[in-house]
């Protein structure tokens, strides 16, 4: 199986140059394989916010290598990152994050009108699938914060597979959510990973939902500490 | 709701300006405002001026070429002589060779129309009245392209052939005379003839309705002793503000003395040039302030959209994109607000012009709009909010999307 992320002694400082420099990764070797299903776990402060920042190119490394895709990183200007972004990688963050003044159907949209331009046919085609599949028909034309919490990121993970990631990122998609509406958004990730065989990396605190996965990496103070599969 | 149709930039500038209604609104509001007053201060000034300007070069040339005064020579070359020069009293000549001067005049560019002009002092006489009048010997087809003299007319038409003459109404009014009636002519060198009163004029000038007297050139040439000569040529160039130019250049190919109205009204002149550039001040404090307006507005926006960029940038939004946003938003207030702007200076201008009188009644100045005014004022908007936009903007495009999702 080819790999979706690739990362080869990873390390990530802030303040560099300054006399608080800290380093919170401190050389990550890890290998997601294409359709993966995977957790990232640890403690709070270990780390794995900021290297699912990294692995999304929101934010760049301090030193070592990082593939997304087969493409190396490092040499990649801003532009080239946001173009590779938009290409393979989805979010679901913790706090859903649509964006207000849109309705349910145009968050969905949104991936790809700002890769075409402009709302296409066949986009708006795909979002209503999408919403439809993730329970939320009849709420499309709704604005983001006339949804509860549960709709909401309901709508943020039909929005990060709008494009058809082959890499989704979710950085607690649970985290404020009751247990019966965070089971139904984890077995929704799960179903699209099986049907759709985008590999996932999931940020959890939550142990039942870590042991769903098919393997966990425990992140404790930014080294791997344990690698673990189902 | 159909899916949206607007390119991705506008979509999200649109949506952003609308979530923030009452920020947009005021920002509107304050555009609105700072255009209806460039544009309405700029249309009245305008209007104003050329009002002035008409009104002065209704009655007068726009260029007069004369004879040189007459000067004394000294009669001895002698530095250590005594002699007293003292100014020679000018008498009434004639242009040298006036036809070529008239010739030289038409050749030049800019210029519409010349008239030749016999005119000189002499009294009009009925009964025991007395009153000192100006002759002037023109060819009325020519002269009525220098002065619009069709169009003071109140009697007759302005048309003078043999010995008719067309005077003002005040003239008529103190010489108790009226078309169809005769005036004795006398001028200063004694020659006299009765001259056939054939139009009335009313120039809106008392004082030229009271002194000015039409005739032949032929007629004015034999009472004023001036055979086959001409005093002044009148001439009328295509832009006024022209005159000094052309009058400066015929001086040189003549050697006449010339003189533009811009010279003989320096004073009004440099009333209306400080009118205008405190308009252009006014002008660009408003420009400034509204400049000002629109960027805190966006710069406030942009803190309070983090979270939006910051999602807008994890989608795959390049900054070059987010930049573009917020320049476009500042485009469409300018653009919206000076759309409105011009609406509102129209309304002013209705309502001022109905408003404000002229002692006549008149209204002071015309409630229309100059196209052009109002077009540039558009622009200036759009091109104001695009830069005011340009801070914001690139605070916005800056913004690190990490730091944004977590505000």
């Amino acid at each position: 199986m080819t790999a979706i992320v690739s990362l080869r002694n990873l390390r990530k400082s802030y303040g560099v140059g300054t006399p608080v420099e800290t380093e919170v990764l401190h050389g990550i070797d890890i290998e997601l394989d294409e359709g993966e299903f995977c957790a990232l776990i640890g403690p709070s402060g270990s780390g794995k916010s900021t290297l699912l920042n990294l692995i999304g190119l929101l934010e760049r490394p301090t030193s070592g290598d990082l593939a997304i895709a087969g493409s190396e990183t490092a040499g990649l200007n801003e532009q080239a990152l946001t173009v590779l972004r938009g290409r393979h990688i989805g979010f679901v963050f913790q706090f859903h994050h649509l964006l207000p003044a849109f309705t349910a159907l145009e968050n969905v949209m949104m991936p790809s009108i700002i890769e075409q331009g402009v709302a296409t046919a066949d986009a708006e085609a795909i979002a209503r699938d999408l919403l439809l599949r993730v329970g939320l028909k009849g709420h499309e034309h709704k604005k983001a914060n006339q949804l509860s919490g549960g709709q909401q990121q309901r709508v943020a993970i039909a929005r990060a597979l709008s494009r058809s990631p082959r890499l989704i990122l979710a950085d607690e998609p649970t985290g404020n959510l009751d247990t019966h509406t965070a089971d139904d958004i984890f077995a929704l990730l799960r179903e699209f990973n099986r049907e759709r065989g985008s590999a996932c990396l999931i940020v959890t605190h939550d142990p039942r939902l870590a042991a769903r996965c098919d393997r966990r990496i425990e992140l404790v103070d930014g080294r791997v500490a344990h690698v673990s599969s189902a | 709701m159909a899916r949206p149709k607007l390119p991705f930039e506008f979509l999200v500038a649109l949506r952003f300006l609308r979530e923030g209604r009452m920020q947009t609104a005021l920002i509107l509001l304050g555009v609105t405002g700072g255009v209806a007053v460039i544009v309405f201060l700029s249309q009245l000034i305008s209007q104003l001026q050329a009002t002035i300007i008409d009104r002065v070069l209704g009655s007068q040339a726009h260029v007069v070429m004369r004879p040189l005064e007459e000067a004394n020579q000294r009669a001895l070359n002698d530095p250590a002589s005594i002699a007293v020069i003292e100014p020679r009293a000018q008498r009434l000549r004639s242009i040298d060779q006036w036809e070529a001067m008239v010739k030289l005049a038409e050749a030049q560019p800019r210029v519409v129309a010349v008239s030749p002009v016999v005119s000189g002092p002499a009294f009009a006489l009925r009964g025991r009245a007395s009153k000192s009048v100006a002759l002037m010997g023109v060819d009325a087809d020519r002269y009525r392209r220098i002065v619009k003299m069709d169009g003071y007319m109140t009697r007759g038409t302005f048309h003078v052939e043999g010995t008719n003459a067309i005077i003002g109404i005040e003239l008529a009014k103190d010489l108790g005379v009226t078309v169809g009636d005769k005036v004795f002519v006398r001028a200063a060198g004694g020659r006299d003839e009765l001259l056939q009163i054939t139009g009335l004029f009313d120039i809106g000038n008392k004082d030229l309705n009271r002194r000015w007297v039409f005739t032949t050139m032929k007629l004015a040439q034999s009472l004023l002793d001036l055979p086959g000569g001409v005093s002044n040529i009148d001439i009328t160039v295509t832009d006024i503000f022209d005159a000094q130019d052309v009058s400066e250049r015929l001086q040189a190919g003549s050697g006449l003395t010339v003189d533009s109205w811009m010279t003989t009204n320096s004073q009004l002149l440099a009333a209306l040039r400080n009118q205008t550039v405190s308009n252009n001040l006014i002008r660009s404090f408003v420009i400034v302030i509204v400049a000002l307006g629109i960027s805190s507005v966006l710069v406030v926006s942009v803190v309070q959209k983090q979270k939006e960029i910051g999602i807008l940038r994890a989608m795959g939004t390049s900054s070059n994109r987010i930049m573009g946003i917020f320049l476009l938003q500042g485009g469409l207030v300018g653009f919206t607000g000076a759309l409105a702007g011009v609406g509102l200076a129209w309304g002013l201008l209705q309502f001022f012009s109905s408003v404000y009188r002229t002692g006549d009644g008149a209204p002071l100045f015309q409630p229309q709009l100059d196209t052009g005014i109002a077009l540039s004022a558009a622009l200036i908007a759009l091109v104001v909010g695009v830069l005011a936009a340009l801070i914001p903007a690139r605070r916005a495009a800056k913004m690190d999307p990490v730091q944004a999702i977590r505000a």
